[in-house]
């Protein structure tokens, strides 16, 4: 009688088309985000998140497009992170069909956002994106712009700051782990377990099922991965099987 | 002859899916707040997302109290889901910066209070325990819904309804209310139109009792 694990795909989404390859049989059109996500769907995913990886503002507008037609097809809830800095755009990708929001560089920018936010729309509503590395230092840092600039702050204080400020919910990337395969950075989960109350997704290094089991065993309430699943290396199914083998609740 | 269900459009909630949610099980579905259609509709469908105070103002602000009462009066059904169910209670003890935090609808007698767990939103799929007689829930076996959330009703005290009230509990650290049906008024904490499947059946078993 508890919450179940959600397994979570996530769609890079560059101006409305899916970037990172994607390589499932009989996909008629490889990068529509929509005919994925509902691909997803049917293959019993919990949730979806579209990261939203688009530079121009042109790019942006046909995101909301993607949104909207991807809510009106799926019916299970969707995040979409990417370019968040106001409570405006916000309501816009609530508007569109989103769900839920993830913030990143927006909330390290001004994290007063943070609660902004939280405060129209509820900390339900948030979910704290995080990219972190390990520093020269032996701590865990924050950075932006996929990994390659450093914000100078500690990812676990950070995290329980955001957590503070009203986020609902932290995706957790590790950008040493990321595209490993090797597995979840299981020390970083811990850590930011230790410090926060609110659900953590494990996103980066996910090669095996069984990196999917060790992660919630960490302490996270939900799992992330794109390419094994876009690639047809792992189902959703096969996840949920592992979890389930391990004693773990899945829908 | 399809039904006709009223979204509320009070400025609360994931309009859209909602919308869509209901056209899949094939209602014919009107979002606004005009009172006349909204009392007139074969069913009333009250979303909500956000804090509790907040959408109790937005609430206020458009009728929807007025437009609740009215269909209840009339014996009209009317569902509420997630903070849309809250503010059927007496109230919420979630902060605010509304002074004075404006009180519920009134028409569940009971406080939503703060979910006590270690992790808290309950956000994600968890099981319900429907009550015996539950028309939401028929055919409904061993299927979970989708919550999010940090407040709950821990019970139902009493119904102002005046029905044999059916309460449907889920558990997040303690056992809280996660649907009730009394009479005309019924309400999920979870969010049908979010539930895939099995979101799709309970909103396709509460247009039957329309």
């Amino acid at each position: 009688m508890t919450v179940a694990v959600r397994v979570i795909p996530c769609l890079d989404v560059d101006a409305g088309r899916v970037v990172k390859g994607i390589n499932f049989e009989n996909l008629r059109d490889a990068g529509d985000p929509v005919e994925l996500a509902e691909r997803y769907d049917g293959q019993g995913a919990d949730e979806l998140t579209f990261l939203d990886v688009t530079a121009s503002s042109a790019g942006r507008e046909t995101t909301y497009d993607v949104v909207g037609r991807t809510a009106e097809q799926v019916f299970i809830p969707l995040t979409v992170g990417g370019g968040v800095r106001t409570v405006e755009d916000v309501d816009r990708l609530l508007r569109a069909g989103a769900d839920k929001v993830g913030i990143n560089t927006g909330a390290i920018a001004r994290p007063a956002v943070i609660t902004e936010i939280a405060e129209r729309f509820g900390s339900q509503v948030l979910v704290l994106s995080a990219d972190v590395r390990r520093s020269q230092h032996g701590n865990f840092e924050v950075t932006t712009h996929g990994g390659l600039k450093s914000t100078d702050l500690d990812a676990i204080e950070w995290c329980a700051r955001a957590a503070r400020l009203g986020v609902g919910e932290i995706l957790l990337n590790s950008m040493d782990a990321d595209g490993t395969k090797d597995g979840f950075d299981l020390e970083l989960i811990r850590a930011v377990r230790a410090e926060v109350d609110v659900p953590i997704i494990a996103s980066g290094g996910a090669g095996h099922v069984q990196h999917f089991v060790h992660a919630v065993e960490a302490g996270a309430d939900a799992v992330l991965a794109a390419s094994v699943f876009h690639f047809g290396e792992l189902t959703i199914g096969e996840v949920k099987d592992a979890l389930r083998d391990a004693g773990h609740e899945v829908r | 002859m399809s039904k006709h269900v009223v979204v509320l459009d009070y400025g609360s909630g994931n309009v859209r899916s909602v919308v869509r949610m209901l056209e899949r099980v094939g209602a014919q579905v009107t979002l606004t707040a005009d009172r006349q259609a909204a009392v007139r509709a074969d069913g009333l469908y009250v979303p909500g997302v956000g804090a509790f105070h907040a959408c109790m103002t937005g609430l206020r602000t458009a009728g929807g109290a007025e437009i609740i009462a009215d269909r209840l009066r009339l014996g009209r059904p009317v569902l509420g889901v997630c903070v849309g169910f809250q503010v059927l209670f007496d109230g919420s003890t979630e902060p605010t910066s509304i002074q004075p935090p404006p009180p519920g609808l009134g028409h569940f007698a009971g406080i939503v209070e703060r979910l006590d767990a270690p992790v808290v939103p309950h956000m994600g799929w968890s099981n319900v325990t429907p009550a015996p007689g539950s028309r939401l829930f028929d055919g409904v076996r061993d299927e979970r819904f989708y919550f999010v959330h940090s407040y709950a009703a821990r019970r139902l005290d009493a119904s102002r309804i005046g029905g044999e009230p059916v309460v449907t509990t889920a558990e997040h650290g303690t056992s809280f209310v996660a649907a009730i049906e009394d009479g005309a008024l019924a309400g999920t904490q979870f969010h049908p139109e979010k539930s895939g499947d099995a979101g799709a059946q309970l909103v396709d078993n509460w247009l039957r009792t329309l």
